[in-house]
């Protein structure tokens, strides 16, 4: 594929990975925040090309494992009643609830269809105007506006079967929760490209300058990566932490601006939960007064009450980087992707899913 | 999540839902632990079965082969074939895989009420052709009739039996370190084909399912006399579903280098637009043929000349297990490699 | 990527060879030829063809000074 293949040439991949560990001088922490990242360091065993003394983290970049299991439970009573179609993106279907997850309710014969885009729940939406058609608005910066179109298309067009659950979450106030916490080691950061491709890179300096990392926009091929890394290390290694731009051809710094402005007419910033991290304020979107109509919590209040997590579940520590893992007690035994117990086994970009698939084969 | 008995054999149901959940079909793991702690148990206690796609079955003179299938795919009609042509085909590659050459099917159909008589007609016309070409004959079946809302439109089970002759022997067990792994074709046309006509994944491509008998090639196989050792076609769980439970059946590694496996770039493209791996999406027209090693080239010689193996491709090789039952590595591009496990059952389509 | 303009701006975009049908409306920019990042069923950005050669420049760079001498 053009524009792709040529981001995985053998050769270049070589020669990043060389010059990365002539470059390196010292151990150094970096955290990826993206689960298309995750997924890609795994498949195209990036993490095995750095050398031993640069450790590379999987922070809390996946949104479907960042989803709260209150999200979850909403979506699973709401699934449950006979009116609703709940629309959905396929990594959401196994992300565990208190008690089953979405997969498990259709078995129970809750109407649950994968969606590729929300305008296809829209679509079901005109073409049964008898069901409720509830979607459910999973995704970081780089999803919310193709949310925020749906919303704006269903408040023109005055649809009334069609609503969101919305659990939109930002990334820059995960990267707060992740330096602020005084355990963290973390020494520089991947951002996630396409997440900057839609809110392009102003967020990051300030984050950058309060803790002195540095922070490196990134793509997902092969070669991005280790150049995203590459860029980083050589900071780390020359004492600066600025914002800096590897995904040149998707990303700039302001960003894309009529998505940002549709965000901005849709959605405000609120307090969300984060599943593994507890409540981050100002770090999730919700539905504006305006658009209010659409939200699927108003229009389906009932329902039933917060759930916890279970305790041996560590994902906080893990998805803050300050521990692996294979440092969990659960791993592996109690806790495998057939049977996860909390967040980042979940999904197969969550940090412990994706150390489980690497490293046990069986 | 919900209570496991601690210490007990893996639960082959999830607990959290105590039902049949999708991912029981799926070919992967699910699917692999109910059929393990479920049906084997109940069917096969003394554990005598060999774990292939068809039972051989002891007669005079040669071995019968006999398997037998359930096809629920849906849409029934999709790009490159449809319910019928696909019951028959698998049921031939099923038998063809025991190294048996397929003679007789028995059909059941499970019509639903209000299915439309000019697609049933279209079924079994597909279902004619598609055993002419595979020289076999059905001859035998059933119907049944459901209400309205029990069934989806047609659902088919195909039973089929084949003789084996005596000196061929492919099975799980045979497999040995150092054999050679060889790939039929390219993968994943069938899963992407069928993906294109589902309801809210719709997207326009040219790709036809890879559906087609495999039984000519096998013969051809047989009659190059090569050291033939284990054949299994590919289909739910795709070619990493397949090698992972191989190796785990047969006790041994497997080594693929992921350059040498073919996937069309449409193919490519629509497992990159949805987030799937073309390892894991399903076949219906495809095999993997492990080998003796010194045999390798003439057996690709003989695939080469049939059609729908012509593009025959050796992908890797069997090693002796490093430790514990067997798995499966995939060495990428860059030299690197990762585990190829047994698929979940659930490709789904990813959005991150 | 061929465009047809409705109500919402929608457009045919080739995946390697498979064509799905995405919105258009973040990428008005985009034109028949262009390549663009999709994410759920949205353009969210036109690639920058000039940058995207610029980065494969580097890289080839990188590969001709495999010492690291050179590093200006």
């Amino acid at each position: 594929m053009r524009l792709v293949d040529e981001f995985r040439a053998p050769g270049a991949v070589d020669a990043l990975a060389k010059r990365i560990g002539r470059v390196v001088t010292r151990p150094w922490r970096i955290m990826e925040v993206c689960g298309g990242q995750t997924h890609a360091i795994v498949r195209f065993g990036i993490d095995q090309m750095l050398p031993p003394t640069l450790s590379l983290l999987h922070g809390p970049g996946c949104p479907v494992c960042v989803t709260p299991i209150e999200r979850i439970d909403r979506a699973l009573f709401i699934a449950s009643r006979a009116e609703v179609v709940l629309c959905s993106f396929g990594d959401m279907l196994r992300v565990p609830g208190s008690e089953t997850d979405l997969l498990g309710a259709k078995g129970r014969g809750a109407d649950v269809r994968v969606v590729f885009s929300p305008l296809d729940a829209l679509a079901i939406a005109e073409r049964e105007p008898q069901r409720q058609v509830v979607f459910f608005a999973v995704g970081f910066e780089t999803t919310a506006p193709a949310i925020a179109l749906a919303a704006e298309r269903a408040r023109q067009t005055g649809i009334e079967n069609f609503s969101l659950l919305v659990a939109h979450v930002l990334v820059p106030p995960a990267l707060e929760a992740v330096l602020g916490d005084p355990e963290c080691r973390v020494d520089g950061f991947l951002a996630a490209g396409h997440v900057c491709t839609i809110m392009g890179l102003e967020q990051y300096r300030p984050i950058a300058k309060k803790y002195r990392v540095p922070i490196v926009a990134t793509g997902f091929e092969p070669t991005d990566l280790l150049q995203g890394i590459l860029l980083l290390v050589e900071q780390l290694e020359s004492g600066r932490h600025e914002v800096e731009n590897q995904y040149t051809r998707a990303v700039t710094a302001g960003g894309n601006a009529h998505a940002q402005s549709m965000l901005a007419r849709v959605f405000e910033v609120v307090p969300r939960a984060w599943r593994g991290l507890g409540e981050i304020p100002r770090s999730g979107l919700g539905l504006r007064a305006e658009y209010r109509s659409l939200d699927a919590d108003l229009r389906f209040p009932e329902g039933p009450a917060a759930a916890a997590e279970p305790e041996v579940c560590r994902a906080g520590r893990v998805l803050r980087g300050i521990e692996r893992p294979t440092e969990c007690p659960a791993f592996g035994s109690d806790c495998t992707p057939a049977h996860p117990l909390g967040a980042p086994m979940v999904s197969s970009e969550g940090a412990c899913a994706a150390y489980y698939r690497f490293r046990s084969p069986a | 999540m919900s209570e496991r008995p601690r210490g007990a054999l893996s639960c082959p149901l999830p607990l959290r839902s105590g039902s049949v959940g999708l991912q029981h079909g799926g070919g992967g793991r699910a699917m692999r632990e109910l059929v393990e702690t479920l049906f084997l148990p109940a069917f096969d206690p003394d554990g005598r079965g060999e774990r292939h796609d068809s039972a051989v079955l002891p007669g005079s003179g040669h071995a019968l082969a006999f398997t037998t299938d359930s096809y629920v795919v849906d849409p029934l009609f999709f790009p490159g074939g449809d319910i019928g042509s696909l019951a028959v085909f698998g049921t031939v590659n099923d038998l063809a895989m025991a190294g048996a050459e397929p003679r007789y099917l028995s059909a059941g159909f499970i019509l639903e009420e209000g299915f439309a008589l000019d697609a049933l007609e279209r079924v079994v016309r597909s279902m004619a052709s598609a055993a002419e070409r595979a020289k076999v004959r059905i001859v035998t079946g059933d119907t049944k009739v459901v209400d309205r809302g029990r069934g989806h439109g047609v659902y088919l089970n195909t039973a089929g039996v084949g003789i084996r002759p005596a000196h061929v022997d492919v099975r799980p067990a045979r497999i040995a370190a150092g054999d050679a792994v060889l790939v039929s074709g390219d993968l994943g046309r069938h899963g992407v084909a069928v993906m294109s006509r589902r309801a809210g994944l719709e997207f326009e491509t040219s790709i036809e399912s890879d559906l087609a008998p495999l039984a000519s090639a096998v013969s051809a196989l047989v009659e190059a006399a090569v050291d033939l050792r284990c054949l299994r076609d590919l289909t739910r769980g795709g070619l990493g579903t397949a090698l992972a439970e191989l190796a785990l059946d047969a006790r041994v590694d497997i080594e693929i280098d992921e350059s040498r496996v073919a996937v069309l770039p449409a193919v490519r493209g629509a497992c990159e637009l949805f987030g799937l791996d073309p390892l894991y999406v399903a076949n219906e027209g495809r095999m993997v043929v492990f080998v003796a090693e010194a045999d390798a080239t003439r057996a690709l010689e003989a695939l080469a000349r049939i059609p729908e193996t012509a593009g025959a491709a050796r992908i890797g090789r069997v090693r002796e297990p490093v430790s514990g039952p067997g798995r499966v590595t995939l060495r990428n591009d860059f030299g690197r490699s990762r585990p190829l496990p047994l698929g979940s059952g659930l490709e789904l389509p990813r959005i991150c | 990527m061929s465009i047809s303009h409705d109500t919402l701006p929608m457009g045919r975009v080739e995946f390697g060879g498979i064509v799905k049908e995405v919105c258009l409306a973040y990428v008005p920019e985009a034109s028949v030829g262009d390549f663009v990042i999709v994410h759920v069923g949205f353009a969210i950005h036109r690639i920058d063809a000039e940058q995207a050669e610029r980065t494969l420049a580097d890289l080839a760079l990188l590969r001709e000074t495999p010492d690291g001498a050179g590093e200006t």
